[in-house]
């Protein structure tokens, strides 16, 4: 890398004058401006596509290095808190880039007049879900912001980890005819943070999905880690956006059978009263793997076979057209195009 | 799910879709209007157009609230939300809406105090916990929401509510199927009727369709199991040379309506000498505007709302699309400079609008043969 | 139009039946039944739900007869067609094209 050469201007492609909402909801806006001013700027990527983690080379030792910002509210929801996002979500980014998460650090920057206990509370569990993650929390650092510029805490974590052996995550080796692998249940994260709320005035039995996708990701690696050719953690924007992204990248096309996919009755009937696609919603817990078609019956068995893998399911199939759509199809013939988000999934009453 | 994955029984939507087939003459090309934006929504979403025989042709109506509502009139409610002492509350679907200064969600982003909620019931409440700001709700809807806000209306009056107000853009169904058989560039076979803006309507306001304009029209639900067998309906009337209302929607649609609904609505609302209509220019008695009794809750009497007409983009086909007479795809900035990404009009954000439900659901699109077999 | 769903009633909340909770999917709600105030449901009712108001009560017996009718679309047709075939019917014989004229019961 060569600190002085200029930046092509001909290389930023994002025109819009300022940054919106949109652009950071996970979907088309977000990969806009990643794509069109962040990558061209900074990325001086490894691979050819881009991605959340990256393996890269540090004096001869193969590491693995992914970093994710944390922003909920409310901080804490059934199943969960912001702490624990901030450290599954970063274990997890590393477990479907094929990587075991070792060592992780941590940006606090706090709201001046947060109450102490509530930072306690997350420092705890984050403490309790970096253990059960097997990772250790090496480093950090923490800033306070005057009260009004932050909206009470938000959380910044890098992972740092080594390639699970026997796993080559390379979306390049996609082919028709690969099975699409889901690991549990869609929309329980986004749902609960919905009703967790309040403004909707709904209640439901549900709980965010949040944990450490890691244990099942070497589930499938002991079982077929050579047949794995790519894996996502569906958080903003869901499995839609996910699978739209991988489809535009390979050129080829994805169809899932509708009524193969799992959701809990109380994440569908959400949905359906607030006019939501639950394929759009955030999830924290659960992510998708293309296996080879060959591989892919072994590979769910595994899944299947491990703790908090039994609703796993083969959800659908790449094939060659249409090339960088995603179809839903039903048992009666019929089939829709789902895309990718373009900002949060809003209710609806029409 | 119940009465609603019965309706989605595949069987059965094979055995009605076969029906179709059968009844279907091949020698005619049949143009069916959905009225309803709620069932052009459910087409493309169960994708049933993929089951029923190339000649029969879907053209989407104009029955969707958000869509028909000029920018002017958005522009209106983003103005009362400018005022800092407005919290102002809008359904989901209006959110995305562009007038000429952005729309809901971008004055939120902006720092406008912009709310979504699921009922009006939940604007008294932001009213009732806020009692040092006014709360706007932008009420829209056909008379299937409208009843819904007339009680609210009539509870913030009996509340004696001091911060609360609501900008009507209630518009009613009738007059704009008329102005879609008035058009001279429509034919059209039959319809497919309004549902659940007849259950507070009933079946009654339709007759005229079939007895004067000779054309069948089956009020309908919103599962694909309705839709198709609404569809049966309608080409048993044409193969018989019939045209009546029929009520395909019985388990929900009384075909006297809801007395009480109507009522409310009466109370509260009378309707506007005309208003205007995205693509269908300006008509008489086809808006609800909220009665002098309740003055001090229509948002129109406590603020000032600048009112200025905004015509759509020369551009743009909002309008021919509203009608029918154009498909999304044939508007000239389908899909280009007008995208769910950036919208030109309303029907490229609603989730009822035409524009949105062909782009979401269908653009981009091959047949894909459905031989895949997932063994597992 | 406008996105309603089924719901059932299971409990009323005010003393006046005017707010009831409503459960869909295991979803919970309350949802006011002002516009049902003449024909008052209660609680184990199914009713349809629009924007946190019951717009309607859903008759069980009406979805279960559309379902009947449903599931008996084709064989009409095809029961009219043996009788004719057999003579019993006094209208001429049908011919097998597609858009048969003879009416089917529906």
């Amino acid at each position: 890398m060569n600190g002085s050469q200029p930046i092509s201007a001909a290389a930023i492609r994002f025109r819009d004058a300022q940054i919106e909402m949109a652009h950071g909801a996970g979907g088309k806006a977000s990969r806009r401006l990643i794509e069109g001013l962040i990558a061209p700027i900074l990325y001086q990527g490894v691979s050819r596509t881009l991605s959340d983690a990256a393996h890269v080379d540090v004096g001869g030792h193969r590491m693995a290095i992914t970093t994710d910002g944390f922003v909920v509210s409310p901080l804490r929801f059934p199943g969960g808190s912001i702490g624990e996002l901030a450290v599954n979500g970063t274990v997890n980014d590393l477990a479907v880039s094929g990587a075991r998460a070792e060592i992780l650090a941590v940006t606090l920057v706090l709201e001046a007049g947060l109450e102490t206990r509530v930072l306690e509370a997350e420092m705890r569990a984050m403490a309790q879900a970096a253990q059960r993650a097997g990772v250790l929390v090496a480093a950090g650092d923490t800033k306070v912001v005057e009260h009004g510029k932050a909206d009470k805490m938000y959380i910044s974590t890098t992972g740092i980890g080594r390639a699970i052996p026997g796993v080559c995550v390379d979306p390049a080796s996609i082919r028709p005819g690969d099975k699409i692998l889901l690991s549990g249940p869609i929309g329980d994260h986004g749902i609960t943070i919905l009703l967790a709320r309040g403004e909707l005035d709904l209640a439901a039995d549900l709980r965010s999905d949040t944990r450490s996708v890691l244990p099942l990701v070497e589930a499938v690696a002991a079982a077929c880690g050579s047949a794995i050719r790519w894996m996502r953690d569906p958080t903003r924007g869901g499995v839609a956006t996910s699978l739209n992204e991988v489809a535009l990248d390979c050129r080829l096309g994805v169809v899932l059978e509708e009524e193969r996919i799992p959701i809990r009755d109380e994440v569908r009937g959400a949905c359906e009263l607030l006019g939501l696609d639950p394929l759009h919603i955030a999830n924290e817990g659960q992510f998708l793997a293309i296996v080879g078609a060959g591989e892919a019956a072994r590979a769910l068995s595994a899944l299947r076979a491990c703790a908090g893998g039994e609703s796993s399911a083969m959800i659908g199939e790449v094939c060659d057209e249409p090339g960088g759509t995603v179809l839903v199809s039903t048992r009666y013939g019929g089939t829709r195009v789902v895309d990718m988000l373009v900002g949060d999934p809003l209710p609806r009453i029409c | 799910m119940k009465f609603v994955d019965e309706f989605r029984e595949p069987h059965l939507i094979t055995k009605a879709a076969e029906e179709i087939r059968r009844l279907a003459d091949p020698k005619h090309h049949y143009r069916i209007m959905e009225v309803c934006g709620g069932h052009t929504h459910a087409i493309y979403r169960f994708g049933l157009k993929d089951i029923l025989p190339e000649n029969i042709e879907l053209i989407h109506g104009p029955g969707c609230p958000v869509c028909v509502l000029p920018m002017g009139r958005i522009d209106d409610g983003l103005a009362i939300a400018d005022d800092p002492n407005v919290i102002f509350a809008a359904f989901g679907d209006m959110m995305r809406v562009p007038g000429t200064q952005g729309s809901p969600l971008e004055h939120k982003a902006r720092g406008k105090d912009v709310r979504i909620v699921y009922s009006p019931t939940d604007a008294i409440k932001l009213a009732q916990t806020n009692p040092e700001k006014h709360v706007v709700f932008f009420a829209i809807g056909f008379e299937t929401t409208a009843p819904s806000t007339a009680l609210t209306l009539l509870r913030a009056k009996s509340l004696g509510l001091k911060n609360f107000s609501v900008f009507c853009n209630h518009v009613t169904i009738i007059p704009a199927i008329r102005a879609i058989l008035d058009s001279p560039d429509m034919r059209l076979d039959a319809f497919i009727g309004p549902g659940h803006c007849s259950t507070v309507i009933g079946c009654r306001p339709y007759e005229w369709i079939a007895q004067d304009q000779r054309k069948p029209i089956v009020v309908c639900g919103f599962e694909p199991l309705d839709l198709l067998q609404s569809i049966v309906m309608l080409l048993r009337q044409l193969r018989d040379g019939e045209a009546k209302v029929e009520n395909q929607y019985k388990r929900v649609v009384p075909w006297e309506g809801n007395r009480a609904a109507l009522k409310a609505m009466a109370q509260v609302f009378e309707l506007r000498p005309y208003f205007e209509w995205r693509g269908l220019g300006f008509i008489s008695q086809s808006a609800l505007q909220i009665r002098k009794e309740f003055a001090a809750w229509n948002s129109e009497q406590r603020f000032t709302v600048p009112g200025v007409r905004v015509t759509d983009p020369k551009a743009a086909q909002c309008g021919e699309v509203l009608k029918g007479v154009l498909k999304p795809e044939q508007c000239k900035l389908f899909g280009k400079e007008c995208s769910p990404e950036h919208p030109v009009g309303a029907l490229m954000v609603s989730s009822e609008g035409s524009c949105a439900a062909y782009y979401n659901y269908q653009h981009r699109r091959a047949l894909v043969p459905l031989t895949m077999s997932l063994s597992a | 139009m406008c996105l309603a769903i089924p719901g059932k009633i299971i409990e009323i909340t005010t003393n006046d039946r005017s707010t009831a909770l409503v459960d869909i999917m295991g979803v919970r709600r309350r949802v006011d039944l002002g516009l049902l105030a003449e024909n008052a449901p209660v609680t184990g009712d199914w009713v349809l739900i629009h924007v946190g108001f019951a717009m309607s009560k859903i008759s069980e017996a009406d979805a279960q007869e559309q379902m009947r009718l449903l599931s008996m679309l084709g064989e009409a047709e095809a029961a009219v067609q043996e009788v004719t075939g057999y003579g019993l019917d006094d209208r001429p014989p049908t011919s097998q094209s597609k858009a048969g004229a003879h009416p089917a019961g529906s």
